[in-house]
């Protein structure tokens, strides 16, 4: 029996005053997928989310989420519908702690949606939703103001203010960048319990030995458009793909 | 009336870029406010003035004496005082209005008002265009108008320092790895913009007599002209004078002195409000969503 | 021996701090008394004072609202140079309401406050999409509009306005009705601003993507605060036509949009004490300097500008950390 797919991507394409930085790219992913999106800098990975998620128009082409072509909505009504995103740099609110950092997506119309009415004392659920991606309770770390934190942790933080909002579909982007394989290693669980329960996810990476332990599918971007899409090891075995990270075959 | 309008409508947009290019210099490229621009141009005249009457110069002299001054003392405000408050836009134009009010409030209160404050004209005389009567110094504005929005558009183009002033206010820190030291030529571009804004006093100021009162007029005009026109944009403080200048003019003709000032200001609004970086401006409308 | 200098908490704020507070008298005293001494001491002046410097007072609790007004706007990242926009607008609804209609000022009081706050959201809607400093452009203009248009149409009295409306029953009503709207402000935008919607504001000014990111829509909150501040503002209007019997072009005036940025500037921003103990500085220095006439703007701005450059996080962070705080010389750890 054939699902429709729970987000079909068809003939993206955007062009930045003269940059082509997507060329009509088309996938899809799954219910419960995780796909990996890899390539080398510059191939349009973010744009790619950017697009998918509201933040920049696209020119051509359609994203239909869940049934519903969302091309070019807003990114809040994107969001409220159940795509959550990570950024690259991670944007927390540096003057606030840890802890008060959550508050911001608790107060999203997306979960007045999903758990209807009053859910409990704010506080204690960001506490609780730190501690799920590995803020100790006993360090009060997440007490913490966010200028202060390390990297790992600044991190941890942006996948939790994800996935507080119950989304069916998480776009993260280069989520380890900047991390120590200790800190990815820890990491990765949170990931596959993401998995288990169902959310659809999206990595852009390009720490590629970590991602194709985890990764069902992988698509290839290069200078825009998609180059290989299939799973990891037939996709590292592409001669565009070898090509496209490092350069003109050897002979 | 409809000959006189055209063609006062052009000299009223010529005042209105001379005005507006000092101003554009200093918040719209280099991303440094200036809100004392109106008092720097009272400065200037009642400094010619000074120089002229009570020290008995030659105008041309005193004049350039006093473009100098006004370059000179908004550059040194800006180093030994204002420098602190570099990247706090409303810190510095808070300050910066302040001290712009104080000058002008203080010239007020010292008595500078009457007729008998004039500057003398570079040229006497008028001319007789097709049944109009022009002042011979009307036209000069707007030769002097034309060659300073000329010579800004070459200085930013293609002088390293014009480059410098711009890569300042789009990434500071960049400009600074490049070499390039950002409180210098933050503090060139003041004096820069005051000596755009003496030069207009003193060709302009002649027409008239010099007011204290004008001051205010200044800073908003020169604000309408580079927020419609587009902070940063040389073009666009030719095309938005020429826009509003004219409508300035059709309104003083056809409807009334009152409403010249409701021009400028709706301009500003409605272009805040449709588009807010101005006609040929890129700065960046919406907080950048990527 | 390089030493660096290290701010400590001061032990008798850190006991304080908890419920063990009551255990002990002096630390009771400690944390009332910087709450409690300034509502005292207002409350004491006003009653001692002539009727002269009573009107000064009162002036300054104004600005002191409008300066409270301003901090709401900013803690948003909406920066306001047009306070003068919300006062016009509330002191024209009530004048309107009580000459056109004879309405008390006890009823148009209030209905300029809830109308002007939804009329300044309506009229700033527009620019909400776009970057803090265009905000604060078109609150600049909007003002200098509104005096012109009035000017030049002659609606609502024109430029000789509305004069002989109704004053306020009596003047302990009036003192009432300003001072305690004074401090009941206070507190609750204090309260806003630490409750978790006050959390969702500041970020707001902090890093608006992030919010976005959350699926949260920025137009609908600042609406929000631009109704709150508007009507603030609005309400001193509306207050201040009722004092003077009288509304015209100069409500508009740019003292009312200067004046609060002021106080808060020299009062300390962010916190909303700031903007009373800066107006109460600020309005009764403008008083005593009348003395000297004209000379009094340029001293005024002078002191602005020495302010602003000199101590930029205003005097109430300042006497805060003093307060809270002690500094001392450490030797760098090697």
């Amino acid at each position: 029996m054939s699902r429709t797919p729970l987000l079909k991507v068809t003939e993206l394409s955007k062009n930045f005053r003269g940059v082509q930085a997507l060329y009509r790219v088309s996938f899809h992913v799954e219910k419960g997928e995780l796909v990996g999106v890899i390539g080398p800098n510059g191939s349009g990975k973010t744009t790619l989310v950017n697009t998918i998620t509201g933040f920049v128009k696209p020119n051509r082409g359609e994203v239909v989420y869940d049934d519903k072509d969302i091309t070019g909505w807003k990114p809040q009504k994107v969001i409220r519908l159940g795509i959550a995103r990570t950024f690259q740099m991670v944007k927390p609110f540096y003057k606030l702690p840890a802890y008060k950092n959550m508050i911001v997506p608790l107060y999203s119309p997306r979960l007045k949606k999903e758990l209807g009415g009053r859910y409990g004392d704010l506080n204690e659920i960001a506490l609780d939703c730190l501690e799920d991606v590995g803020f100790e309770r006993d360090s009060f770390v997440a007490y913490k103001t966010a200028s202060v934190l390390p990297q790992g942790y600044l991190k941890r933080l942006e996948l939790a203010k994800a996935m507080v909002l119950r989304p069916d579909l998480i776009i993260l982007d280069e989520l380890f960048s900047g991390l120590s394989l200790a800190e990815v290693a820890s990491i990765v669980p949170i990931i596959e319990k993401l998995r288990y329960a169902g959310i659809a996810i999206i990595m852009i990476e390009h720490r590629l030995k970590e991602l194709f332990r985890i990764a069902d599918r992988v698509m290839v971007l290069n200078y825009g458009r998609k180059i290989a899409d299939g799973m990891a090891k037939e996709v590292m075995e592409s001669r565009e793909v070898k090509k496209a990270y490092l350069g003109t075959e050897a002979e | 009336m409809l000959l006189g309008t055209l063609i006062y409508g052009l000299i009223t947009s010529a005042t209105l870029a001379l005005l507006s290019i000092g101003f554009n210099i200093t918040f719209g490229i280099s991303g440094v406010a200036n809100f004392a621009y109106g008092a720097l141009y009272v400065i200037t005249g009642f400094g010619a003035w000074i120089l002229c009457n009570m020290l008995g110069f030659p105008y041309p002299l005193a004049a350039m004496f006093a473009v100098l001054f006004s370059a000179l003392f908004s550059a040194l405000v800006y180093r030994f005082f204002l420098l602190r408050l570099r990247g706090m836009v409303l810190s510095e134009v808070i300050a910066t209005f302040a001290m712009g009010l104080a000058i002008l409030e203080l010239f007020r209160y010292s008595g500078f008002i009457g007729s008998s404050y004039t500057l003398p004209v570079f040229f006497e005389g008028s001319l007789f265009i097709k049944g109009i009567y022009v002042d011979a110094q009307r036209l000069f504005v707007v030769g002097i108008a034309a060659g300073a929005t000329l010579l800004l558009w070459l200085f930013t183009r293609h002088t390293r320092t014009g480059r410098a002033f711009r890569a300042i206010s789009q990434n500071e820190f960049t400009a600074m790895t490049l070499g390039i030291d950002s409180d210098w030529t933050a503090t060139l571009s003041m004096a820069f913009g005051a000596a755009y804004v003496s030069l207009a006093a003193i060709v302009i100021l002649p027409l008239g007599t010099i007011s204290p009162m004008a001051g205010y007029g200044i800073l908003i005009n020169a604000l309408a002209v580079c927020i419609v026109g587009g902070l940063g944009s040389t073009g666009g403080v030719l095309i938005a004078s020429l826009i509003i200048g004219y409508a300035q003019q059709f309104t003083e003709s056809y409807v009334g002195t009152h409403w010249i000032m409701i021009v400028s200001l709706l301009a500003i609004f409605l272009v805040l409000c449709i588009r807010p970086s101005g006609l040929l401006g890129h700065q960046k409308e919406l907080e950048e969503r990527i | 021996m390089t030493l660096r200098k290290e701010r400590i908490d001061r032990g008798i704020k850190v006991r304080s701090d908890d419920i063990f507070i009551v255990r002990s008298w002096r630390e009771m005293i400690y944390f009332t008394a910087p709450r409690l001494l300034p509502i005292v001491l207002l409350f004491a002046l006003v009653l001692i004072t002539n009727e002269y410097w009573q009107r000064v007072l009162v002036q300054a609790a104004v600005f002191a609202l409008l300066g409270m007004s301003w901090d709401l706007l900013a803690n948003c990242g909406l920066i306001s140079l047009g306070q003068a926009l919300f006062f016009g607008v509330g002191a024209y609804i009530s004048g309107s309401f009580n000459f056109y209609f004879g309405w008390s000022p006890l009823v148009t009081i209030p209905l300029a406050t809830v109308l002007g706050g939804l009329l300044a959201a309506l009229v700033l809607v527009p620019v909400f999409r776009l970057r803090g400093i265009y905000f604060s452009m078109v609150t600049l203009v909007l003002p200098l509009m509104m005096e012109r248009i009035i000017e030049a149409t002659a609606i609502l009295g024109g430029t000789e306005g509305l004069t002989g409306l109704s004053s306020l029953p009596a003047s302990w009503v009036e003192l009432c009705i300003i001072f305690i709207p004074l401090w009941v402000c206070l507190f609750l935008l204090r309260r806003l601003i630490d409750s978790n919607y006050g959390v969702v504001i500041r970020a707001i000014s902090d890093n608006d993507q992030s919010v976005i990111n959350a699926g949260i829509s920025l137009n609908l909150y600042k609406a929000q605060v631009v109704i709150i501040a508007g009507a603030i503002g609005a309400f001193c209007g509306a207050f201040m036509t009722h004092v003077y019997q009288f509304v015209g072009m100069p409500v508009f005036a740019l003292d009312y949009s200067i004046l609060p940025i002021a106080s808060v500037i020299v009062g300390g921003a962010g916190n909303f004490a700031g903007a009373i103990l800066g107006a109460y500085i600020l309005v009764p220095l403008s008083e005593l300097l009348r003395g000297i006439g004209g000379l009094r703007i340029v001293l005024y701005a002078i002191f602005l500008m020495v302010f602003v450059v000199a101590l930029p996080e205003g005097i109430f962070h300042f006497l805060q950390r003093k307060y809270s705080q002690f500094e001392r010389l450490v030797e760098v750890d090697k």
